[in-house]
């Protein structure tokens, strides 16, 4: 964990996580400025606009406008949603915020409600990170015995509660309508929209769906204002943001640096390739996100507009490291599997789909497949993106794409001679991938 | 109005419209599985992709709203392209077993795959396979054709009001079933199998009986309860092999009820009486129609001689045509008696001469949709009147409150906002401190005919909920259902509800029990008042001579067994029926059979006033003739008036409109100087009866398939927790039920619908046609 | 059917819901219950269902759909191992092979003393931590080199 940033800096100690420590990094401080100023609630969103402050979840949609869409006036309930339901491979950046600052996102889910006139707000929590779910409702124990949460927040009247909420094992939760979905006690299968939830949310009521760290951002934003938030990154890449590095790196882990950060930058400080082996390829933004070659890569700073124009996704931040002892078939099979087994099961194109990619490419690896099985991947995901009613389905299909299209010779070399390009004496024992 | 093009084609459409609806209107067909008008959107099977300008892909036309200036192209290369591949995807997985499946010929998914699938699948491994599930004796499976659309899990938890149907597990595995263990209970589960896109719910009772291009369809409409749900028979080799339903937005929409659907199987049954018979020392014997026909006018014509025409009498059901009707009480008429009845299971008569017209729902079923405020009285409701209760669901989604009086509750399914439980006895008074309440909120002075009764009584907060939320509707309606209909003091309760209606300013109905029910009134298949005797008369005093139309007394009627011990001391029973039951052979002399409403042409009312007429769909089975020729010739050979009638038609100009409509000034609900009674409560405990729906009419006791059904379970004695502590006896004992009339064995059930006190126990039913009477006190003790 | 203590936290469950929105604690509340019972038979689901007034189907698609509720047995201790890319490329599937040697197992497998069931777990959300496991769904073990996997194994027999 490195930190040139906001949300994970001056994280010392055991304690970090508790309410006292937090509020002597100043926590706390922006929400007690924006009740003892009365600032309007306009004036909040205009601020979070000013910072240009983007979704932290993976689409890198502006946050201000965001809460704009909120109907603000709309009589009755209205939900504030933290989607900390992060299960995407290579993303692991929300836990160690909650793990070690759960009140930056607790205060950032206040300030929102007060914004948006909420009362309400759950925070949905991986199931598999249990314990932070666990420390997570301490932390909200703690925020409301301090009159933090609950009514009259600190003597004000303004009233706002907040809850935790866990999956299960279902990836596709991260979904936000299907997070709403299973906050509501359903399958967590996705909505499709129109209605979107700031009309149509929970319950069917109007609700703003964040990020973990995009709610980490905001103490930030109002506390030091729009402009230095923005002035951490570059324009319409606003602030810092953490990056997961996983995979082939000597110092797996977060790092919190500001955007626009060169990549052999953040390489370098994730201690560079494992046993100073060459770069073969990286997934920058998240498993769903396209793999872009070492080339292309190392050519990227890490923000939303240039790893785009890179032919990628910024998406989640999480950046999966490949060495050249990888097998790009077997590690696209994998993917493949993950997503056939994380479709919802839903809409038709994703559940026959995502089957369908992971058994051509399976067959591919196990030495079966077919001269057509390339066009036949092309022709199946085609069918797949832009068809389903939530994401799942183009993300199922675009690390397929770019597998194919960055690295059509190892597959091809694969169907020809029914086994592996990278030598197995050349695949090192920890990069060895297997499939059930 | 938006304004939208769609393939070329401008035209407005409501705000709010999807872009299928909008399709719809132009008549552009866009592929669908999982839309369908009834249910929610769903949008998962994808198969309705079309392509509209500024997308950026295609959208699915079942959930996309029409936004002003949009341009559609249902069939463009985009919109085929991607509905081409949303076919592919369907069909990976789907067997090609379409030679051995029963929606062959008439699947959405075999139709469509002709259109947008490929000759050759490029899916070359293996298919999935998921097991069948177990959902009773209506609807056979075979999941492995399952597309995952959803309707069905939607139908249940939608329209029939309980998710009885999920799709459980994901992606891949995803597959639609029951809880565990569980069969599927509503009594519009046939309907499932209609909205099954595929071949993967299909009809048990129908299963591999004919291939769907091999059958006839003709229309018809059903005999069984009071809303007349329109149907199409389908026939092969002059059999009915199934009956799916004939859509009728203002009458049954687009569905059936199991009843409707499944009671076809009767129709076949070795109980069918094929051949006229008569008994002649104490045999029966198979004869003509000339010498059955003879035997049953000369008897006729002796008894009337010998013992006068009013020791003649006809009790007719509910579920014959209107021109059976018609034709019976002329025949009864012309031999100069007054006794004929077809209301059999009522018990109080007082009301008669005092009724201004035929008992009616008061209000078109179709704008049921649009009340606010309902109060049932006195029913079963969900089991009585599926589909109108289906119509209320949905309205109460809409905001419609419902509130009811009952001695004896089962979960509607739908959310009865307040539900007053009472005991039979306390039924008219808790109807008083309703109206009590009512003048109450209205603040005006009441000058009615019950400020006396009025004076007497007490309001509860039950009562005064019901009042509330009536008199806060702007359109409301109160109902009396079977149960009160079947009351001992059904008069008190129809002038109390009347009179409730009138200050509440609400529509006042009565949901009728049969087919016929408002038929029956229109031809007068009803002692006029003082000039003939009505069926609980005619069942409780022998008489000479009976004509019986499509009745089993014993089971159709309030007298129960004691029916039998009546018409046993008749001269002549001439029993006019399309089956021979055991009991008929004890009491009748003579045995006509007649055919069922597929063999004859007909007409019925249903509640709101419809005549709905009919032809055969099959020749009547063996020898069995339509009712209404049998009546006639019955009538020409006594000589009698009013038969010279060639056709079925002749008869139905009678009673109908020329246009074949119900004269509607004929409908009317207000009674007039009807005394009110006042139960007087003994603490003793009273019977409560429901007819259970399967038990109902004689088609629907013989359907093999619905007599499979949980809701066709034996009987059994059912009493709130109160009072199974008062008899003291344990639940699942055998105990003695004993009425006046009799006494009956059956098990003890704990039910916390049952007003404290009551004894629920069905009525219809050979286990407890002994009790007699639908309701009265009963007592109960461990055997 | 379940224990008080069981059924006072899920009524704390309910609790964090509006009052008319009590199936939201489905999830909660089968988590509650898989916690005591070791697994969700049908007779837990339908009790779930009925305290918490859904139809059983509905809850029974909300077990059926999250991974890590056990609609069947599953030894005392349930060891979830990630295989996904990241912990893959970092010895995921490594540690996983490790323990189906030592335990004898292998994937949805349960030793024959009923002690251990291997599963194959999805992205759990902690890849800088590869090789990750859980222990019966709530326990996050991260860096799991072979000696750490023999210590885990070791406590967990105690």
């Amino acid at each position: 964990m490195t930190s040139q940033g906001i949300i994970l800096s001056g994280l010392d100690g055991d304690r970090t996580w508790r309410l006292a420590d937090y509020v002597k990094r100043g926590g706390y401080d922006a929400l007690k400025k924006i009740i003892a100023e009365k600032i309007p609630a306009d004036q909040i969103i205009s601020e979070v606009k000013k910072s240009a402050l983007r979704g932290r979840g993976g689409a890198g949609f502006p946050t201000g406008l965001k809460w704009s869409f909120m109907p603000r006036a709309f009589p009755g309930a209205k939900y504030i949603a933290c989607n900390s339901d992060e299960g995407e491979p290579g993303t692991f950046k929300d836990r160690d915020i909650l793990r070690y600052n759960p009140h930056t996102v607790i205060e950032g889910m206040i300030i929102a409600g007060y914004a948006m006139g909420c009362e309400r707000g759950y925070n949905y929590i991986h199931g598999e990170i249990f314990e932070v779910y666990e420390r997570f409702e301490e932390a909200l124990q703690e925020a409301r015995e301090a009159g933090l949460l609950g009514n009259n927040i600190l003597g004000s009247d303004f009233s706002f509660d907040l809850f935790a909420h866990h999956g299960y094992g279902a990836y596709i939760c991260g979904e936000e309508t299907a997070l709403l979905e299973s906050i509501e006690g359903k399958k967590g299968q996705p909505r499709f929209k129109p209605p979107f939830p700031a009309s149509f949310g929970l319950y069917g009521k109007p609700t703003t769906i964040n990020n973990t760290e995009t709610f980490a951002s905001i103490p930030y934003i109002i506390r030091e204002g729009g402009d230095a938030f923005l002035a951490l990154g570059k324009p319409n890449n606003g602030g810092t943001k953490l990056f997961s590095v996983s995979g082939h790196v000597n110092k797996p882990g977060n790092y919190e640096i500001p955007l626009g950060t060169p990549f052999s930058t953040l390489l370098e400080m994730a201690g560079g390739v494992r046993g100073g082996r060459k770069l073969k390829a990286v997934i920058p933004g998240g498993s769903s996100a396209p793999v872009l070659p070492a080339s292309v890569m190392m050519d990227c700073t890490m923000d939303y507009d240039s790893i785009s124009k890179g032919g990628s996704m910024l998406g989640s931040g999480a950046v999966i490291v490949m060495d050249e002892t990888t097998c790009m078939v077997k590690a696209l099979e994998r993917l493949s599997y993950f997503y056939f087994e994380e479709s919802c099961g839903q809409c038709t194109p994703c559940r026959e789909g995502t089957g369908w990619l992971y058994r051509v490419v399976h067959r591919i690896e196990n030495g079966l497949g077919r001269p057509d099985d390339l066009d036949l991947l092309n022709s199946v995901t085609a069918n797949i993106m832009g068809r389903t009613i939530c994401a799942l389905g183009d993300a199922a299909s675009m690390p397929v794409q770019s597998f194919v299209k960055h690295f059509g010779d190892e597959f091809a070399f694969h169907i020809e001679h029914k086994k592996c390009l990278v030598p197995k004496d050349v695949q090192h024992e920890g990069s060895k991938i297997y499939v059930a | 109005m938006l304004e939208i093009e769609i393939d070329g084609k401008q035209l407005q459409v409501p705000d709010g419209s999807t872009v299928m609806e909008a399709a719809n209107q132009v008549g552009a067909y866009v592929p669908h599985f999982c839309y369908h008008k009834k249910l929610s959107i769903a949008a998962n099977c994808r198969m309705c992709l079309v392509q509209v300008e500024k997308a950026p892909k295609p959208l699915p036309a079942c959930a996309t709203p029409v936004t002003n200036g949009m341009k559609v192209w249902t069939h463009s290369e985009q919109a085929v392209k991607a509905q081409k591949g949303v076919m592919e995807f369907l069909l990976i997985n789907h067997p090609l077993d379409c030679p051995i499946c029963d929606q062959g010929g008439e699947c959405q998914l075999q139709d469509l795959s002709v259109g947008y699938g490929g000759v050759q699948s490029r899916y070359e491994e293996e298919k999935r396979v998921v097991s069948n599930k177990d959902l009773g004796p209506l609807v056979s499976t075979d999941m492995t054709r399952c597309i995952n659309c959803t309707r069905c899990v939607r139908f249940t938890t939608e329209i029939a009001g309980l998710m009885e149907l999920g799709q459980a597990f994901r992606g891949e595995h995803a597959e639609i079933m029951p809880f565990v263990e569980k069969t599927i209970e509503t009594e519009l589960s046939g309907n499932i199998i209609d909205l099954c896109p595929v071949g993967a719910l299909t009809s048990k009772p129908f299963r591999f009986g004919a291939r769907a291009w091999e059958m006839s369809r003709r229309k018809s409409v059903s005999p069984h309860d009071s809303l007349g749900s329109n149907l199409v028979v389908q026939i092969k080799n002059d059999q009915v092999k199934r009956v799916l339903p004939l859509e009728n937005e203002d009458v049954n929409e687009c569905w059936l009820s199991d009843k409707d659907r499944f009671s076809y199987e009767a129709l076949a049954s070795g109980e069918r009486l094929t051949k006229p018979m008569i008994k002649q020392g104490g045999q029966w014997a198979e004869t003509d129609w000339a010498t059955a026909l003879e035997y049953v006018a000369n008897g006729l014509k002796s008894i009337a001689a010998e013992h006068g025409a009013a020791s003649i009498g006809a009790l007719v059901s509910p579920h014959s045509t209107l021109e059976e009707l018609e034709l019976a009480q002329t025949l009864v008429r012309g031999i100069g008696s007054g006794n004929i009845d077809f209301r059999l299971r009522q018990s109080d008569f007082s009301a008669d001469g005092k009724r201004e017209g035929a008992p009616w729902l008061g209000m078109p079923v179709s704008k049921i949709g649009s009340l606010d405020r309902l109060f049932v009285v006195g029913s079963f409701f969900r089991k009585d009147h599926p589909l109108i209760a289906q119509r209320v669901r949905q309205a109460a989604k809409r905001g419609l409150k419902v509130n009811a009086l009952n001695p004896a509750f089962d979960d509607w399914q739908l959310p009865v906002t307040n539900a007053l439980k009472v005991k039979p006895s306390e039924m008219a008074s808790s109807l008083l401190a309703v109206l009590k309440s009512l003048i109450d909120i209205s603040g005006e002075a009441y000058n009615g005919e019950y400020a006396a009764a009025l004076a007497a009584v007490s309001v509860d907060p039950a009562a005064r909920a019901i009042a509330e939320s009536l008199a806060s509707g702007r359109r409301s309606a109160v109902w009396l259902g079977n149960l009160a209909e079947q009351h001992k003091d059904a008069a008190t309760l129809h002038a109390l509800a009347q009179e409730i209606a009138r200050v509440a300013k609400a529509s006042f109905g009565i949901v009728g029990e049969a087919a016929n029910s408002v038929g029956g009134y229109l031809v007068n298949a009803i002692p006029a008042a003082g000039k003939g005797l009505n069926a609980a008369q005619m069942l409780s005093a022998p008489l000479k001579a009976y004509v019986l139309l499509n009745v089993e007394p014993e089971l159709d009627s309030a007298a129960g067994s004691s029916a039998l011990r009546t018409l046993a001391k008749a001269e002549m029973v001439a029993v006019l029926s399309a089956f021979k039951s055991a009991a008929a052979l004890e009491y009748a002399d003579v045995m006509l059979p007649v055919a069922p409403f597929t063999e004859t042409a007909g007409t019925y009312v249903n509640c709101e006033g419809r005549a709905q007429s009919f032809y055969a769909v099959v020749k009547p089975r063996g020898e069995a003739r339509p009712a209404w020729k049998v009546l006639k010739v019955i009538g020409d050979m006594l000589g009698l008036e009013g038969f010279s009638v060639d056709s079925v038609e002749d008869v139905r100009k009678r009673v109908l409109r020329t246009d074949g409509n119900v004269d509607q000034s004929k409908l009317g609900n207000a009674v007039h100087g009807i005394e009110v009674k006042l139960g007087t409560v003994s603490g003793k405990l009273e019977r409560v009866s429901d007819v259970p729906i399967y038990f109902a009419d004689p088609i629907a006791r013989r359907s093999a398939p619905l007599q499979q059904t949980t809701d066709a379970a034996e009987p059994q004695a059912r009493v709130s927790k109160a009072t199974l502590a008062q008899i003291g006896v344990d639940v699942g004992a055998r105990v003695k039920v004993a009425s006046a009339e009799g006494a009956v064995v059956v098990t003890l059930v704990e039910d916390a619908g049952v007003a404290d006190g009551c004894v629920r126990l069905a009525a219809a039913h050979v286990l407890t046609a002994p009790l007699g009477a639908l309701n009265g006190e009963v007592s109960v003790e461990r055997v | 059917m379940l224990s008080p203590e069981s059924l006072k936290k899920i009524d704390r469950e309910i609790a964090k819901y509006p009052p008319d929105q009590k199936q939201s604690a489905s999830m909660g509340a089968l988590r509650i219950a898989q916690e005591e019972k070791g697994w969700l038979a049908n007779e837990t689901i339908e009790f779930v269902a009925e305290y918490l007034g859904m139809p059983a189907i509905a809850v029974y698609e909300v077990a059926s759909f999250y991974n890590m509720y056990d609609l069947a047995p599953v030894g005392a201790k349930k060891i979830t191992v990630c295989t996904n890319l990241p912990c893959a490329l970092s010895g995921g599937v490594h540690a996983a092979d490790y323990i189906k040697k030592k335990l004898g197992i292998d994937f949805n497998e349960t030793t024959a003393d009923g002690q251990f069931t291997l599963k194959e777990g999805e992205c759990m959300g902690a890849c800088g931590d590869a090789p990750v496991l859980l222990v019966n769904n709530h326990r996050m073990c991260s860096w799991m080199t072979e000696e750490k996997i023999d210590q885990l194994l070791a406590d967990l027999k105690k």
